[in-house]
Protein backbone atom coordinates (compact mmCIF):
# COMPACT_ATOMS: atom_id res chain seq x y z
CA UNK A 1 0.00 0.00 0.00
CA UNK A 2 1.15 3.52 -0.71
CA UNK A 3 -0.30 6.52 1.04
CA UNK A 4 -0.16 10.10 -0.14
CA UNK A 5 -0.07 12.97 2.33
CA UNK A 6 -1.37 16.13 0.68
CA UNK A 7 -0.27 19.02 2.85
CA UNK A 8 0.59 22.71 2.95
CA UNK A 9 2.67 22.93 6.10
CA UNK A 10 4.51 20.22 7.98
CA UNK A 11 2.99 20.98 11.37
CA UNK A 12 3.22 18.75 14.40
CA UNK A 13 0.05 16.97 13.25
CA UNK A 14 1.62 16.05 9.91
CA UNK A 15 4.85 14.92 11.56
CA UNK A 16 2.92 12.67 13.95
CA UNK A 17 1.00 11.16 11.05
CA UNK A 18 4.27 10.47 9.23
CA UNK A 19 5.63 8.86 12.35
CA UNK A 20 2.56 6.62 12.56
CA UNK A 21 3.01 5.64 8.91
CA UNK A 22 6.65 4.76 9.51
CA UNK A 23 5.80 2.73 12.61
CA UNK A 24 3.40 0.69 10.52
CA UNK A 25 5.87 0.26 7.68
CA UNK A 26 3.58 2.02 5.23
CA UNK A 27 5.15 3.50 2.13
CA UNK A 28 4.15 7.13 1.65
CA UNK A 29 4.62 10.11 -0.60
CA UNK A 30 4.60 13.70 0.61
CA UNK A 31 2.61 15.96 -1.72
CA UNK A 32 3.18 19.61 -0.98
CA UNK A 33 0.29 21.65 -2.34
CA UNK A 34 2.52 24.69 -2.85
CA UNK A 35 4.39 22.85 -5.58
CA UNK A 36 1.56 20.71 -6.88
CA UNK A 37 0.42 20.96 -10.49
CA UNK A 38 -2.64 18.91 -11.36
CA UNK A 39 -3.20 18.32 -15.06
CA UNK A 40 -6.89 17.52 -14.82
CA UNK A 41 -7.05 15.17 -17.78
CA UNK A 42 -3.77 13.43 -17.02
CA UNK A 43 -3.75 11.58 -13.70
CA UNK A 44 -0.28 11.69 -12.23
CA UNK A 45 -0.52 10.28 -8.73
CA UNK A 46 0.07 6.67 -7.79
CA UNK A 47 -1.34 6.24 -4.30
CA UNK A 48 -3.86 3.86 -2.82
CA UNK A 49 -5.21 6.58 -0.57
CA UNK A 50 -4.43 10.25 -0.04
CA UNK A 51 -4.85 11.95 3.32
CA UNK A 52 -5.76 15.59 2.82
CA UNK A 53 -4.01 17.93 5.26
CA UNK A 54 -4.17 21.25 3.39
CA UNK A 55 -4.27 24.38 5.50
CA UNK A 56 -6.41 26.14 2.88
CA UNK A 57 -9.99 25.02 2.35
CA UNK A 58 -9.90 26.27 -1.23
CA UNK A 59 -6.86 24.18 -2.07
CA UNK A 60 -8.25 21.15 -0.29
CA UNK A 61 -11.51 21.32 -2.20
CA UNK A 62 -9.85 21.74 -5.58
CA UNK A 63 -7.35 18.96 -4.99
CA UNK A 64 -9.94 16.54 -3.62
CA UNK A 65 -12.20 17.20 -6.61
CA UNK A 66 -9.43 16.32 -9.05
CA UNK A 67 -8.22 13.30 -7.09
CA UNK A 68 -11.79 12.03 -7.02
CA UNK A 69 -11.99 12.46 -10.78
CA UNK A 70 -8.79 10.41 -11.04
CA UNK A 71 -10.36 7.62 -9.02
CA UNK A 72 -8.02 8.05 -6.05
CA UNK A 73 -9.49 7.36 -2.61
CA UNK A 74 -9.12 10.25 -0.20
CA UNK A 75 -9.56 10.92 3.50
CA UNK A 76 -11.69 12.84 3.72
CA UNK A 77 -13.79 12.76 0.54
CA UNK A 78 -14.46 15.76 -1.63
CA UNK A 79 -18.10 15.70 -0.56
CA UNK A 80 -17.21 15.81 3.14
CA UNK A 81 -14.81 18.70 2.57
CA UNK A 82 -17.43 20.61 0.56
CA UNK A 83 -19.97 20.25 3.35
CA UNK A 84 -17.71 20.79 6.36
CA UNK A 85 -15.86 23.70 4.76
CA UNK A 86 -19.06 25.73 4.66
CA UNK A 87 -21.00 26.45 7.83
CA UNK A 88 -24.13 26.85 5.76
CA UNK A 89 -23.68 23.45 4.09
CA UNK A 90 -22.87 21.88 7.45
CA UNK A 91 -25.98 23.28 9.08
CA UNK A 92 -28.02 22.16 6.09
CA UNK A 93 -26.71 18.61 6.49
CA UNK A 94 -27.32 18.62 10.24
CA UNK A 95 -30.87 19.94 9.83
CA UNK A 96 -31.69 17.41 7.10
CA UNK A 97 -30.41 14.58 9.27
CA UNK A 98 -32.17 15.94 12.37
CA UNK A 99 -28.94 16.39 14.29
CA UNK A 100 -29.49 19.08 16.95
CA UNK A 101 -27.69 22.34 16.19
CA UNK A 102 -28.16 26.01 17.12
CA UNK A 103 -31.04 27.77 15.42
CA UNK A 104 -29.62 29.31 12.24
CA UNK A 105 -31.06 31.91 9.89
CA UNK A 106 -29.66 33.09 6.57
CA UNK A 107 -30.25 36.43 4.88
CA UNK A 108 -28.74 38.30 1.94
CA UNK A 109 -29.04 41.99 2.70
CA UNK A 110 -28.18 44.02 5.81
CA UNK A 111 -31.85 44.89 6.20
CA UNK A 112 -33.13 41.33 6.10
CA UNK A 113 -30.20 40.18 8.21
CA UNK A 114 -31.20 42.69 10.87
CA UNK A 115 -34.70 41.27 10.81
CA UNK A 116 -33.23 37.77 11.16
CA UNK A 117 -31.11 38.86 14.12
CA UNK A 118 -34.15 40.34 15.83
CA UNK A 119 -36.03 37.08 15.26
CA UNK A 120 -33.22 35.12 16.92
CA UNK A 121 -32.90 37.68 19.67
CA UNK A 122 -29.94 39.32 21.31
CA UNK A 123 -27.22 38.36 21.81
CA UNK A 124 -26.92 36.78 18.37
CA UNK A 125 -23.91 35.31 16.56
CA UNK A 126 -22.82 36.15 13.04
CA UNK A 127 -20.31 33.95 11.26
CA UNK A 128 -18.78 33.89 7.80
CA UNK A 129 -19.95 30.83 5.91
CA UNK A 130 -16.32 29.86 5.26
CA UNK A 131 -13.86 30.32 8.07
CA UNK A 132 -12.05 28.55 10.87
CA UNK A 133 -9.94 29.04 13.97
CA UNK A 134 -12.56 31.34 15.45
CA UNK A 135 -11.95 34.05 12.87
CA UNK A 136 -14.47 36.80 12.13
CA UNK A 137 -17.07 35.52 14.60
CA UNK A 138 -19.34 38.27 15.90
CA UNK A 139 -21.46 38.23 19.02
CA UNK A 140 -23.85 41.14 18.65
CA UNK A 141 -25.44 42.23 21.88
CA UNK A 142 -27.81 44.90 20.61
CA UNK A 143 -29.28 46.55 17.53
CA UNK A 144 -26.58 49.22 17.27
CA UNK A 145 -23.84 46.59 17.23
CA UNK A 146 -25.77 44.51 14.69
CA UNK A 147 -26.18 47.48 12.34
CA UNK A 148 -22.48 48.30 12.54
CA UNK A 149 -21.33 44.73 11.91
CA UNK A 150 -23.72 44.25 9.02
CA UNK A 151 -22.56 47.46 7.37
CA UNK A 152 -18.91 46.48 7.79
CA UNK A 153 -19.48 43.03 6.32
CA UNK A 154 -21.34 44.45 3.36
CA UNK A 155 -18.82 47.19 2.58
CA UNK A 156 -15.52 45.61 3.55
CA UNK A 157 -16.06 41.94 2.83
CA UNK A 158 -15.99 39.93 -0.34
CA UNK A 159 -19.29 38.70 -1.80
CA UNK A 160 -19.50 35.71 0.47
CA UNK A 161 -19.68 38.01 3.50
CA UNK A 162 -23.04 39.09 2.14
CA UNK A 163 -24.41 35.64 2.84
CA UNK A 164 -25.34 36.48 6.40
CA UNK A 165 -25.24 33.35 8.56
CA UNK A 166 -26.94 34.17 11.83
CA UNK A 167 -27.25 31.91 14.86
CA UNK A 168 -28.78 31.99 18.29
CA UNK A 169 -26.17 32.52 20.98
CA UNK A 170 -25.73 29.50 23.21
CA UNK A 171 -24.83 30.44 26.77
CA UNK A 172 -22.48 27.54 27.35
CA UNK A 173 -20.63 26.79 30.62
CA UNK A 174 -17.33 28.53 29.58
CA UNK A 175 -16.39 25.51 27.56
CA UNK A 176 -17.35 23.51 24.54
CA UNK A 177 -16.65 19.93 23.56
CA UNK A 178 -14.63 18.66 20.65
CA UNK A 179 -15.28 15.02 19.81
CA UNK A 180 -12.92 13.21 17.45
CA UNK A 181 -14.61 10.75 15.12
CA UNK A 182 -12.65 8.26 13.02
CA UNK A 183 -14.85 6.08 10.86
CA UNK A 184 -17.62 4.67 13.01
CA UNK A 185 -16.01 5.43 16.37
CA UNK A 186 -15.81 8.51 18.57
CA UNK A 187 -12.24 7.87 19.66
CA UNK A 188 -11.98 10.61 22.25
CA UNK A 189 -13.16 14.07 23.21
CA UNK A 190 -11.86 17.18 24.94
CA UNK A 191 -13.40 20.08 26.77
CA UNK A 192 -12.10 23.42 25.53
CA UNK A 193 -12.23 25.88 28.38
CA UNK A 194 -12.04 29.61 27.88
CA UNK A 195 -13.25 32.75 29.63
CA UNK A 196 -13.95 34.06 26.13
CA UNK A 197 -17.06 32.91 24.28
CA UNK A 198 -14.82 31.72 21.42
CA UNK A 199 -13.16 28.58 22.77
CA UNK A 200 -10.90 27.48 19.86
CA UNK A 201 -7.50 26.40 21.13
CA UNK A 202 -6.16 28.55 18.28
CA UNK A 203 -7.60 31.46 20.29
CA UNK A 204 -6.21 30.27 23.62
CA UNK A 205 -8.81 27.72 24.70
CA UNK A 206 -7.49 25.13 27.18
CA UNK A 207 -7.98 21.42 26.49
CA UNK A 208 -8.99 18.85 29.12
CA UNK A 209 -10.16 15.30 28.67
CA UNK A 210 -13.89 14.85 28.20
CA UNK A 211 -15.22 11.33 28.74
CA UNK A 212 -17.11 10.09 25.72
CA UNK A 213 -20.52 9.59 27.27
CA UNK A 214 -23.26 7.78 25.33
CA UNK A 215 -24.82 11.17 24.56
CA UNK A 216 -21.57 12.64 23.22
CA UNK A 217 -20.78 9.45 21.32
CA UNK A 218 -24.18 9.22 19.66
CA UNK A 219 -24.34 12.92 18.82
CA UNK A 220 -20.86 13.09 17.33
CA UNK A 221 -21.40 9.95 15.28
CA UNK A 222 -24.72 11.31 14.02
CA UNK A 223 -23.02 14.56 13.03
CA UNK A 224 -20.19 12.72 11.29
CA UNK A 225 -22.69 10.59 9.39
CA UNK A 226 -24.70 13.65 8.42
CA UNK A 227 -21.70 15.24 6.69
CA UNK A 228 -20.59 12.03 5.02
CA UNK A 229 -18.27 10.44 7.56
CA UNK A 230 -14.53 9.94 7.73
CA UNK A 231 -12.05 11.63 10.08
CA UNK A 232 -13.79 14.66 11.59
CA UNK A 233 -13.78 16.77 14.71
CA UNK A 234 -17.27 17.59 15.92
CA UNK A 235 -17.69 20.72 18.03
CA UNK A 236 -20.55 20.48 20.53
CA UNK A 237 -22.18 23.13 22.69
CA UNK A 238 -23.94 22.40 25.99
CA UNK A 239 -27.06 24.42 26.70
CA UNK A 240 -28.16 25.50 30.16
CA UNK A 241 -31.16 23.17 29.94
CA UNK A 242 -29.05 20.08 29.40
CA UNK A 243 -29.17 19.74 25.62
CA UNK A 244 -26.17 19.26 23.38
CA UNK A 245 -25.99 20.97 20.00
CA UNK A 246 -23.52 20.41 17.18
CA UNK A 247 -21.86 23.73 16.35
CA UNK A 248 -19.65 22.64 13.49
CA UNK A 249 -17.75 19.73 11.98
CA UNK A 250 -14.09 20.07 10.99
CA UNK A 251 -12.63 17.90 8.23
CA UNK A 252 -8.88 18.59 8.50
CA UNK A 253 -8.72 18.38 12.23
CA UNK A 254 -5.88 19.57 14.39
CA UNK A 255 -5.17 17.34 17.36
CA UNK A 256 -1.78 18.23 18.86
CA UNK A 257 -3.36 19.52 22.10
CA UNK A 258 -5.68 16.54 22.44
CA UNK A 259 -3.34 13.53 22.50
CA UNK A 260 -1.98 14.11 25.98
CA UNK A 261 -5.21 14.94 27.81
CA UNK A 262 -7.11 12.04 26.22
CA UNK A 263 -4.29 9.49 26.11
CA UNK A 264 -5.51 8.43 22.67
CA UNK A 265 -3.15 7.87 19.74
CA UNK A 266 -5.11 10.08 17.39
CA UNK A 267 -2.57 10.04 14.51
CA UNK A 268 -2.35 6.26 14.79
CA UNK A 269 -6.10 5.94 14.55
CA UNK A 270 -6.12 8.20 11.49
CA UNK A 271 -3.49 6.09 9.74
CA UNK A 272 -5.33 2.86 10.61
CA UNK A 273 -8.44 4.38 9.03
CA UNK A 274 -6.45 5.28 5.91
CA UNK A 275 -5.42 1.64 5.62
CA UNK A 276 -9.04 0.60 5.95
CA UNK A 277 -10.10 3.03 3.21
CA UNK A 278 -7.26 1.95 0.93
CA UNK A 279 -8.19 -1.69 1.21
CA UNK A 280 -11.94 -1.16 1.07
CA UNK B 1 23.14 19.91 9.60
CA UNK B 2 22.39 22.84 7.28
CA UNK B 3 22.82 26.43 8.36
CA UNK B 4 20.64 29.12 6.81
CA UNK B 5 20.32 32.81 7.32
CA UNK B 6 17.14 34.41 8.61
CA UNK B 7 15.83 36.58 5.76
CA UNK B 8 14.76 39.24 8.25
CA UNK B 9 17.56 39.60 10.79
CA UNK B 10 20.37 37.58 9.16
CA UNK B 11 20.77 35.33 12.19
CA UNK B 12 22.43 32.00 11.47
CA UNK B 13 19.90 29.19 12.00
CA UNK B 14 21.09 25.61 12.33
CA UNK B 15 18.55 23.17 10.95
CA UNK B 16 17.99 19.50 11.71
CA UNK B 17 18.79 16.83 9.13
CA UNK B 18 15.27 15.43 8.92
CA UNK B 19 13.63 18.58 7.56
CA UNK B 20 10.37 18.36 5.69
CA UNK B 21 9.39 20.76 2.93
CA UNK B 22 6.83 23.17 4.35
CA UNK B 23 8.09 22.81 7.90
CA UNK B 24 7.62 25.88 10.05
CA UNK B 25 10.34 27.11 12.36
CA UNK B 26 10.98 30.21 14.36
CA UNK B 27 14.08 32.36 14.07
CA UNK B 28 15.79 32.10 17.47
CA UNK B 29 16.86 35.73 17.29
CA UNK B 30 13.97 37.77 15.93
CA UNK B 31 11.19 35.23 16.46
CA UNK B 32 9.91 35.48 12.90
CA UNK B 33 7.98 32.48 11.58
CA UNK B 34 9.87 30.89 8.69
CA UNK B 35 8.94 28.14 6.28
CA UNK B 36 11.26 25.59 4.66
CA UNK B 37 10.86 26.26 0.94
CA UNK B 38 13.57 24.00 -0.43
CA UNK B 39 15.57 20.97 0.65
CA UNK B 40 18.35 20.72 -1.88
CA UNK B 41 19.72 23.22 -1.15
CA UNK B 42 17.92 24.08 2.05
CA UNK B 43 16.05 27.35 1.72
CA UNK B 44 13.83 29.20 4.15
CA UNK B 45 11.62 32.23 3.69
CA UNK B 46 9.01 34.14 5.62
CA UNK B 47 6.06 31.88 6.34
CA UNK B 48 2.92 33.02 4.52
CA UNK B 49 0.42 34.96 6.57
CA UNK B 50 -2.85 33.39 7.59
CA UNK B 51 -5.47 33.66 4.86
CA UNK B 52 -9.23 33.83 5.04
CA UNK B 53 -9.84 30.17 4.22
CA UNK B 54 -7.15 28.69 6.42
CA UNK B 55 -8.09 26.34 9.21
CA UNK B 56 -9.58 22.95 9.96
Amino acid sequence: MKAGILYSRARLEEKLILQALKERGIDYELINDQQLVLDMDRPSLDCDVVLERCISHGRALAALRILKDWGIKTVNTYEVAAICGSKLETTSALVRHEVPSPRTLVAFTPESALEAIQRVGYPAVLKPAVGSWGRLLCKVNDREAAEAVLEHKKVLGSYHHSIFYIQEYIDKPQRDIRAFVVGDETICAIYRYSDHWITNTARGGRAENCPVTPQIGQLSLAAAEAVGGGVVAVDILETDDGRMLVNEVNYTMEFRNSIKPTGVDIPGKIVDYMVEVASG
Amino acid sequence: MAVVECPECAAAITLADDLILGEILECPDCGLELEVRGLDPVEVDLAPEEEEDWGE
